[in-house]
């Protein structure tokens, strides 16, 4: 049954939009359920879907998406200063201009490839942080950040006679405001376009072109070798990955109309990397889980202090609930970095394959237990339509 | 990949059917958010019967600012315990006029949910809107940097949610960027200029040449631009204005270009750890001792805190700043914040944790005044309220621009320290009226009542 889901584009989609539209019901047991946190997991889900077009399918590490994210976010922020505060050709803009640069960058950076290429990037984006932080000042706003004032021109609402008389204006969508519903809005609008988004990628890991790019990954000596160019397919590769990023900071710049360069530093190119290894590298969904994971951590974790503690396990004795308190308490509040660090380290060791790989086991082991034979296979299966190492390498004979 | 034949194939009616149900399944949080937003005049409104309502504490615990944020959260603590009845009272028994009556605010119990800014607005605003959407906080206060309290500033007025900023000094916080919901209680780089010059001129008389180290953001620019004024208002001139990166560590590349520069005087616009380092490696490059135009070199850090100069040591001794409030002040209000503070944790508060408490009280009585938690009653209740007794003598925030008016004080790094914590001494009060400037100067536009 799992092989002929998982082989049938319509009813993955239909299933993940299932999932993600229902997150606010199905997250609220983990006190996630609030739209700010949902919208970061759709926005950043769409960072990492896109990030693993390159990473996952090429195996090239890029350390400075973070640099496109940034840029999408500050040319949404001019086009709500300068055009209109829709967000449609905001985010459009975004897409563009970041596209536009993962071209140049991608073009130098991806004359090397392995380490070299990681440190070219990783250049690129320290580049593009220095200058957003302190040279190119009059467009970034520097450490501030760029923000949105009454006073801006906004051409096209201008011309549509949308005069602003009190106070800053919000992000809207044709009329419909970002910001109402309590949010909840400005997270459906990010999550249809995370569920766009997924099915491209889904498109592109299921095609010719993703196939090419999984021989790059495998092999790209012998590819070389045969007569293939494989530049432009890791430069299409490396821009639509930018142009996702593209998306997401323009999203983020929508949702919340201000953009600092801070989006741009190494450790949000870092986080990426890190969504991507966690969830699995390589896998459709696997990103997503490793963005939630993360951004779950950094949210919720980070927010919790010695009372609230207490209240969790006040089910207990007075002196073990003491005694939890203070095992527990390094872990969260500032402490969060810690509990991730371990858990990253736990992933990486067992489960190289990520949480992907953890669930897959999973599945497979209840499969054992349910005793339905032949199960294997079927889940095997299920990996290989998604991870390439498994495809090229256990499955040479049925493919 | 393989193509199998056996996959099946979703038909285009039962896509449809499924993604209709798919989408009304989707929809129905915004059925509960409309009924829900119906019965509620304003955003998180405490429920007919709630006993309790929660504050939220935004401070930077981690970063260049730790330090101050670390400060700041045990005094919105110990003003939480006192609001609620609990301790000595503090503050609570000097503020005047006063309405507070020790059970809470309107009768509800003040409990309080915190946060980590790390020093980013991104991040300080996510921390911000988890508090205001997640928590239902009716305040948000804290925050040690212009920028961070700016941008979450900005979130408030759009959230309807009141904000009482903790430590910003930057004049962008009630200048160009000043926010009905937003208030200020701490003092900011156009006075310390007016407070300083002076004193400036007193001691280092009118022929200097001023070299600036700048952290670069908001605060920085606005301080290196007040103090220029006030300096160049003074005959002095600037040789040099450079910007450095907030949380650089090592300063010593921005340090070595003064040696040569022909400056007398360093003028470090620098907080927390960053002034710490900035401070410590100036003076072991030797600039403190040198001779420039036949005068002495000086440094000058025109913000200064307690907690700095614990950082900085031996370093600071001598050096002049401004700051909102010491705790070696000696009228009641101080004396009793300082007691109360020093029996809790067992150290004296610093001007950061002093700005915060007294913003948690003046929200608290606010409320109580106005009669309701209700923003834009509130917000009318503490423009242009008049109080004593809060450790800066008599205070106004003024309506036009939600800035506090108040004393301001001239420090010197105490040369000859009895304590440890001993460290600053109070060179000059500079009365209110001397530092008072038109609301006009910056710009800005507070916004809308109702949002």
């Amino acid at each position: 049954m799992f092989k002929k889901i998982l082989a049938s584009n319509p009813l993955i989609m239909l299933i993940f939009s299932a999932v993600v539209l229902s997150a606010p019901i199905w997250l609220a047991p983990f006190g996630a359920n609030y739209p700010d946190l949902l919208q970061k997991f759709a926005i950043f889900g769409i960072f990492a879907v896109g990030y693993n077009i390159l990473f996952g399918l090429t195996g090239y590490l890029s350390f400075g998406h973070a640099t496109f994210l940034g840029i999408g976010s500050y040319t949404a922020v001019w086009s709500f200063k300068l055009l209109t505060m829709n967000i449609l050709p905001a985010i459009v803009l975004a897409m563009i201009v970041s596209g536009l640069f993962a071209v140049v960058i991608g073009y130098l950076s991806l004359r090397r490839s392995g380490i070299y290429f990681s440190i070219l990037t990783l250049a690129f984006a320290q580049m593009a942080y220095s200058l957003a932080y302190s040279v190119l000042t009059p467009i970034t706003n520097g450490e501030t950040g760029l923000q949105v004032s009454q006073q801006d021109p906004r051409v096209l609402d201008a011309m549509a006679g949308i005069a602003v008389t009190d106070g800053i204006p919000s992000t809207n969508l044709f009329g419909a405001l970002i910001k109402s519903q309590g949010g909840y809005y400005g997270f459906y609008v990010a999550a249809v376009l995370l569920i766009i988004a997924f099915y491209i990628s889904l498109k592109i890991f299921r095609s010719p072109f993703g196939m090419k790019l999984r021989a790059i990954k495998s092999n790209q000596t012998r590819m070389k070798y045969t007569g293939f160019n494989t530049k432009p397919y890791l430069l299409t590769a490396f821009v639509i990955s930018g142009m996702y990023a593209g998306l997401a900071g323009g999203l983020l710049a929508s949702i919340d109309p201000l953009a600092g360069a801070e989006r741009m530093q190494w450790t949000a190119s870092g986080e990426v990397v890190l969504m991507t290894i966690l969830g699995g590298v390589g896998t459709l969904i696997g990103p997503l889980l490793g963005t939630t994971l993360i951004k779950y951590f950094e949210n919720i974790f980070s927010a919790l202090n010695d009372s609230e503690l207490h209240s969790m396990f006040s089910f207990m004795p007075e002196g073990l609930q003491n005694i939890m308190v203070t095992v527990v308490s390094p872990f969260v509040g500032e402490g969060w970095h810690l509990t991730l660090g371990l858990v990253f380290m736990i992933v990486v060791i067992f489960l190289p394959g990520g949480i992907m790989q953890g669930l897959t086991h999973l599945f497979n082991f209840v499969k054992r237990l349910v005793g339905l034979g032949g199960s294997n296979k079927v889940i095997d299966n299920m990996a290989a339509n998604d991870t390439p190492n498994n495809t090229l390498n256990k499955h040479k004979g049925e493919a | 990949m393989k193509n199998d034949n056996k996959t099946p194939t979703l038909d285009r009616r039962g896509f449809l059917k499924a993604s209709v149900a798919t989408g009304l399944a989707a929809s129905s949080p915004f059925f509960i958010q409309n009924a829900f937003a119906k019965g509620e005049t304003f955003r998180n409104a405490p429920k007919a019967g709630a006993k309790t309502i929660t504050l939220g504490f935004n401070v930077p615990q981690t970063g260049a600012y730790a330090d101050e944020g670390a400060d700041e959260l045990r005094a919105f603590k110990l003003a939480v315990k006192h609001l609620n009845g609990e301790g000595d009272g503090g503050m609570m028994n000097t503020f005047k006029p006063s309405a507070l009556k020790g059970n809470g605010v309107l009768g509800k119990k003040v409990a309080f949910v915190t946060g980590d800014t790390q020093t980013k607005s991104d991040a300080a605003r996510a921390s911000a809107k988890r508090m205001i959407e997640k928590d239902g906080v009716l305040m948000i206060s804290g925050g040690s940097s212009s920028g961070v309290a700016i941008a979450v500033q900005g979130l408030c007025q759009e959230m309807g949610t009141m904000f009482m900023a903790g430590l910003t000094h930057s004049n962008d916080t009630t200048g160009k960027d000043k926010r009905r919901y937003g208030f200020r209680h701490f003092f900011n780089a156009k006075m310390t200029g007016s407070a300083l010059g002076p004193v400036l001129k007193e001691e280092m008389g009118t022929d200097r040449k001023a070299y600036h180290l700048t952290s670069d953001y908001t605060w920085g620019w606005t301080q290196e631009e007040s103090i220029k004024e006030t300096t160049e208002g003074l005959g002095w001139k600037t040789v040099k204005t450079v910007k450095t990166p907030v949380g650089a560590g090592d300063f010593s590349q921005y340090i070595t270009p003064i040696l040569n520069s022909g400056a007398d005087t360093l003028i470090l616009n620098h907080y927390g750890k960053d002034m710490i380092n900035s401070l410590t490696q100036s003076v072991q490059f030797g600039l403190r001792d040198k001779q420039v135009n036949g005068k002495n070199f000086e440094i000058i850090v025109p913000l200064y805190s307690r907690l700095m100069a614990q950082g900085a040591g031996k370093n600071l001794q001598g050096i002049l700043g401004t700051t909102n409030w010491n705790w070696a002040l000696t009228d009641e209000g101080s004396k009793a914040f300082v007691k109360s503070f020093g029996k809790e944790y067992g150290n004296p508060p610093s001007q950061a944790a002093h700005t915060c408490y007294v913003q948690t009280l003046l929200y608290a009585n606010a409320c109580e005044v106005a009669g309701t938690f209700y923003p834009p009653e509130v917000i009318k209740a503490l423009e242009g309220f008049k109080f004593d007794g809060m450790g800066n003598g008599k205070t106004e925030y003024r309506a036009e621009d939600h800035q506090c008016f108040k004393d301001v004080l001239v420090v010197r790094g105490n040369e000859k320290p009895t304590s440890q914590f001993d460290l600053l001494k109070i060179v000059k009060q500079v009365p209110r009226s001397a530092v008072e400037y038109d609301a006009k100067i910056f710009g800005g536009d507070l916004g809308p009542y109702k949002v």
